[in-house]
């Protein structure tokens, strides 16, 4: 009984109710017309963002929005655009978010940097920490050790 | 090691200090998430122009409406589908934005059946001046739309002024919207 409500309270809170939705509707699957197109889609899928689920790629997630960009991101490939030109028509729709991989810029300077600047100033604590300890002399040598 | 009683009670502060500087990390992250339409994205389209698009009306699948055809005066798009729930929500708010008659409102009916939404509108009521059909969700695309409901705000000059996702309250259309429409100049 405890364990069917706890269970019932775990979905619950897997899927929280939400007011936006999403249509159901086909999932007919993609063809593609060779191997280096299928590698091609699924490298550019996978680095770019659900911007309805919002933490899977277009890659994994199974909303009908994110079908839809599969189908424009393969569409937009057979019309000959590069994979720069295919992230920035939906960066000018959707915004930098769809980017799993942001690009380097003012904006996003402290969130490619910002690990180094704390691992540096980490450094620089344990390295002033260490030299304070160092005493100001050697040690004299010790005749009683007998290793 | 010139003054050990002064460095030993900065070292003694050191962590509560850190932890301090942790905690308010905490609550400042606590404090930006209040907003409920946190998830909302901030569109890029905001101020760009609305992109062209050719579409059939609901129920005239003939009757081709291009974006041109609805330059020169400003109009609200509300974005809806008869599956969506948050649409059934906001309907009251948009029937009630409608009848003030400031603008058209003009329905994006997006990836629905046509009969679904024919019946929908029938059951609820229809507040569209006119109701675009994306049955494959092309169109939708090009807006930037990501899930319903959204509402856009277009301007005379076919500029995209404002974007609200989400279901539209009283609220919005009161804080948000009006005083858009009084910078617009409609009447």
């Amino acid at each position: 009984m405890i364990r069917a409500l706890l269970l019932a309270i775990l979905i619950g809170l897997a899927w929280p109710p939400d007011a936006r939705a999403q249509a159901t509707g086909d999932a007919t699957p993609l063809h593609f017309e060779s191997a280096s197109e299928e590698r091609r889609f699924h490298r550019m899928v996978a680095e770019l963002r659900c911007v309805m689920c919002q933490n899977q790629s277009l890659a994994d997630s199974n909303a009908q929005i994110a079908q839809d960009l599969r189908r424009e991101v393969l569409e937009l490939m057979r019309q000959g655009m590069d994979d720069t030109a295919i992230k920035s028509h939906l960066v000018a729709r959707y915004g930098a978010f769809v980017l799993y991989r942001p690009q380097v810029g003012p904006a996003t300077w402290l969130l490619w940097f910002g690990p180094l600047v704390l691992l540096g100033a980490g450094g620089v604590v344990i390295w002033r920490v260490v030299a304070s300890r160092r005493p100001d002399r050697p040690l004299p040598p010790d005749d009683t050790e007998t290793w | 090691m010139s003054a050990p009683g002064s460095r030993s009670a900065r070292a003694r502060w050191l962590p509560l200090i850190v932890f301090g500087a942790i905690l308010s990390l905490l609550a400042a992250g606590v404090w930006l998430s209040r907003d409920p339409d946190r998830n909302a994205l901030p569109s890029p389209l905001i101020g760009k122009p609305a992109p062209a698009f050719v579409l059939p009306v609901l129920g005239e699948p003939e009757r081709l409406v291009s974006g041109d055809d609805l330059r020169g005066a400003p109009y609200l798009l509300n974005v809806w589908g008869s599956w969506c729930p948050g649409c059934r929500e906001e309907h009251a708010v948009i029937e009630a934005f409608a009848r003030t008659q400031r603008l058209p409102v003009i329905g994006f009916n997006w990836k629905d059946e046509p009969e679904d939404a024919t019946r929908w509108l029938a059951q609820f009521g229809n507040p569209y001046a006119l109701v675009l059909a994306d049955y494959d969700g092309r169109a939708a695309i090009d807006w930037g739309i990501y899930g319903a409901p959204e509402t856009f705000l277009v301007d005379g000059d076919g500029i995209i002024v404002w974007k609200h996702v989400g279901p539209m309250t009283d609220d919005v259309v009161g804080g948000q919207l009006l005083p858009r429409l009084d910078r617009l100049g409609t009447r």
